[in-house]
């Protein structure tokens, strides 16, 4: 299988970039996208040149750490997955393939398909953690919790953090992943303690992180890994409001 | 140097309890003049820097992930074992405590192993205050779930996804303790060697692998939480950037190594589908719940799975080990698709695998049933290899997963450099020489949260009066010339083969002879291809680059470099011990049936290496079992 990449590749933060293409020969349909772009990188080492740099870690679609655009869409073409589980059974022979970073201003590019995106870090500091010490707790069955309830904060609590809400959304929005977050704890009787708290501070920290509004077009959903839905966000918006009144 | 393992006095129950009653206490004032280094960020290395930062010391935690939040605890699918008894069903903690040590053929120490299933329990507590949202009944409780290795059901998990919650409980409490200023954390660094002042561990060096700059940092004590070293057989269970160089360097600097050879092969991940491939994906061995495991019963059948009627399946997993059947634990099931593997009975295109099938379970529970439990797995499955197995079964096969083996620490999780503590994966402690299921979580998390917050004390309390070490002692000039000479070293290599070459090269010597199955002939000759591949790799990798850049050439190289030395070590390790127990599996010592054949009178000690200038020196800790008889392990 032959493909031509056309990668983004820029040398640091400062620099302007720009796309270049490489034709790629000995693929095969059972190769991931990832194990592709390591092929390339050999290439390109045996050819003296400098390796693109980009991001994974487990490749198994839990971690979060990869995360790439692909042919105008994050993750590539099929909806909820992540990059490392895709798979070069989904291109054909002689395809041209575009690949850049994720793109959002709060996703500052470090070097080549590789973005920080250490604002997801700012804002779980800003009260993403229940203020109980190692040491304090319960007998774990002393709280029931309903098997609704539970269920309920696991689809919120599956975010893997890897960014595509944002760099699909037109807005650049956080708030896929910030409501996920506030509604697993939230949704829990161990978070009630500091429901409003917790609102309040973690989308002050998603607004001065430069992430725009949610204006409800749902691209994120399409293209979370965890198909984390946004309703998420609604019920955000309502625990804002609930906030304000009663925090 | 006599291995002192601090085992405290009394019976197994008593004995936390007396090390605790006995143990050093250090006043809150006094802990804030003190600094801990936490390499590493997944359960036991979050766990202890949020704990130990809760106590008040001053905690500096570091990753080479973008976030703390990627670290590889992130991946463990099926769950976390807790003696709770919620199911009623005669669990105990003794009785943990007995199916963890016989679990790891007896080849762990007892007091360890007792105090790993005595913690489990106030563990679930703990994470469910800390919000993980665990599997629940209707009625609002827990759910268990079996395992392998056990007759009772202890296991609890949120999904397929236990790891990924608890971490996610545990990066929040790390990052609760950035907030309050308690934890400095470094994502984006590597550490690339340790830092001793007058014999005791007080800092490291650490690459930040955007600018490429060396950094030295200075602690009273430094903990090595940086998990398993699996991947020196390339492909594995682990993500990609896991590696045993932390463990090397502190090796190399005296702490000794504990079983290095002890690795766990997972029997259900999905097969090797071309040399390309960088990973194998795991499938959680809660499968083996409801799925069962079969091969066609001729050779080379080339039939569809499902065309393949009853009579002519073997389960041989239920047929060889009728009590434990499918849920045997994982070093037995591994060997026995090995052994169907190898006599030409495997499946797939290319006959290196075997069914798990849940045409039954489907059958009895229901589809929706299966989808509740197992949903994402499928899901997964489906994304990575296009087959939905809920219409057929799935195609699974053994890969190299967990490092039982780990630097050597003793009761308190200290390492044979005072100062240098080693916690989760990263050391040998409780699971001998093979560990059951659902068990990595609880160690990693039991070593962070409960141990060594209150073993840490003792060594640290005769610090305070001590000089704080500074990155300014000629210690730290020496160690970053070092580091530095070594980079230079592998850039100016400039030779005519990439670093995956060469981890290819060293992962099929590994595999083919430090894997499932090892025997005295194969093992000498791994050891002397290894340091062929080790002169090769000098002398001809080529790395493009610099070295004060963000590079991941470099940084795959200095890894490989390490795992290359480390494989050496296995593989001495592996033909030291003449004898089968757990995952060791020596071809030499078995029954006529293929069972593992003991020599506890030789070999029931836990062999502790030490770096002796390129060659390894063994040492030994003699196993006592004082309350329990070590039995043959039979799960027939």
């Amino acid at each position: 299988m032959k493909v031509t990449f056309k990668i983004w590749r820029q040398e640091g933060p400062d620099d302007k970039g720009a796309i270049r293409a490489y034709e790629v020969d000995g693929l095969t349909e059972d190769m991931s996208f990832l194990e592709a772009l390591d092929h390339l990188n050999e290439l390109l080492v045996l050819k003296d040149e400098k390796v693109i740099a980009f991001e994974y870690d487990c490749r198994e679609g839990i971690c979060g750490q990869c995360g790439v655009f692909i042919n105008g869409r994050a993750h590539g073409p099929h909806d909820n997955m992540t990059t490392c589980q895709l798979h070069m059974r989904s291109f054909k022979d002689g395809d041209t393939i575009v690949v850049e970073p994720w793109r959002a201003a709060s996703f500052p590019v470090i070097k080549d398909l590789i973005v920080d995106r250490s604002a997801f870090d700012r804002i779980i500091e800003q009260g993403a953690f229940i203020s109980s010490k190692t040491g304090t707790a319960p007998e774990a069955n002393a709280i029931p919790i309903p098997k609704e309830v539970s269920d309920r904060a696991m689809d919120a609590a599956a975010c893997i953090g890897c960014g595509a809400c944002v760099a699909t959304c037109k807005n650049s929005s956080a708030a896929l992943f910030t409501s996920a977050k506030i509604n697993h704890l939230n949704g829990l009787p161990q978070g009630r303690a500091e429901e409003h708290k917790r609102v309040a501070e973690m989308t002050y920290q998603m607004e001065i992180e430069g992430f725009g509004s949610c204006t409800f077009t749902g691209a994120c959903e399409v293209e979370c890994p965890e198909g984390i839905s946004i309703i998420n966000i609604a019920e955000m918006n309502a625990r804002v409001t609930k906030s304000k009144v009663f925090g | 140097m006599k291995l002192n393992t601090k085992i405290p006095e009394g019976r197994l129950e008593d004995k936390w309890r007396n090390y605790q009653v006995k143990a050093q206490l250090i006043n809150p004032a006094n802990k804030k003049k003190l600094s801990v280094i936490v390499v590493g960020s997944g359960l036991s290395g979050a766990g202890a820097a949020s704990t130990l930062a809760e106590l008040g010391y001053d905690i500096k935690c570091f990753c080479y992930q973008d976030s703390a939040r990627r670290a590889h605890s992130v991946a463990a699918q099926g769950g976390i074992n807790a003696a709770k008894n919620y199911q009623h069903d005669g669990d105990s903690v003794w009785r943990m405590f007995y199916d963890t040590l016989k679990g790891g053929d007896f080849r762990s120490r007892e007091a360890n192993t007792y105090r790993l299933a005595e913690l489990s329990a106030p563990l679930i507590d703990h994470y469910v205050q800390q919000g993980v949202p665990f599997a629940r009944e209707y009625g609002g409780t827990l759910v268990n779930r079996s395992f392998g290795g056990v007759q009772v059901q202890r296991t609890f998990y949120a999904r397929g996804q236990t790891g990924q919650q608890l971490l996610m409980a545990a990066y929040s409490q790390l990052y609760k303790m950035v907030r309050a200023k308690k934890v400095e954390m470094f994502p984006r660094s590597e550490m690339l060697d340790l830092v001793l002042i007058d014999g005791k561990a007080k800092g490291i060096i650490v690459r930040d692998l955007v600018t490429g700059e060396l950094r030295r940092y200075a602690a009273d004590a430094v903990v090595l939480a940086t998990g398993g070293y699996s991947r020196v057989f390339r492909l594995s269970t682990l993500a990609i950037g896991c590696n045993g160089s932390a463990l090397w360097k502190a090796h190399k600097k005296g702490a000794y190594f504990g079983a290095p050879s002890f690795t766990q092969i997972h029997p259900t991940a999905l097969p090797q589908s071309s040399e390309a491939q960088s990973k194998l994906t795991l499938m959680s061995e809660s499968l083996r719940n409801d799925g069962r495991i079969w091969v066609p019963d001729q050779k080379d059948d080339t039939r569809k799975a499902n065309d393949i009627p009853e009579e002519e399946r073997d389960y041989y997993l239920e047929r060889r080990y009728p009590s434990f059947g499918n849920l045997a634990p994982r070093d037995i099931a591994s060997r026995a698709a090995k052994e169907r593997i190898d006599a030409g009975f495997g499946v797939g295109r290319l006959k290196n695998a075997v069914y798990l099938d849940f045409k039954h379970a489907i059958e009895k529970f229901g589809l929706e049933t299966i989808k509740d439990r197992y949903g994402n797995l499928f899901k997964m499955y489906k994304k990575i290899t296009g087959i939905d197995a809920y219409k057929e079964p799935m195609q699974i096969s053994p890969a190299a997963h967990f490092s039982m083996g780990g630097l050597w620490v003793d009761y308190e999780l200290m390492t044979t450099v005072p100062g240098l503590y080693a916690i989760g994966e990263c050391n040998f402690s409780d699971h001998g020489a093979n560990r059951l299921g659902a068990n990595s979580l609880l160690q990693a998390s039991v070593d962070g949260y409960f141990i060594l917050p209150n073993t840490i004390n003792n060594y640290l309390a005769n610090e305070i009066k001590a000089d704080h070490p500074t990155i300014a002692h000629p210690e730290f000039d020496k160690a970053e010339k070092e580091v530095k000479a070594n980079i230079d070293r592998i850039l100016a290599v400039k030779g005519t083969k990439t670093v995956d070459h060469f981890h290819r090269e060293l992962g099929k010597v590994m595999w083919q002879e430090c894997a499932m199955s090892r025997n005295k002939a194969g093992l000498e000759k791994a050891i002397s291809q290894i340091k062929g591949i080790r002169d090769a790799f000098w002398n001809d990798v080529k790395v493009t680059g610099r070295g004060n850049e963000l590079n991941t050439e470099l940084e795959k190289a200095l890894r490989l470099a390490d795992f290359i030395e480390l494989g050496i070590l296995m593989c001495t390790d592996a033909l030291e011990r003449d004898e089968s127990c757990g995952a060791h599996f020596r071809e030499e010592f078995q029954t006529d049936e293929g069972e593992a054949v003991r020599v506890d009178e030789e070999y029931s000690y836990v062999s502790a290496w030490e770096y002796d200038r390129g060659d390894f020196k063994l040492h030994k800790e003699a196993l006592e079992f004082e309350f329990v008889k070590p039995s043959v392990r039979s799960y027939k």
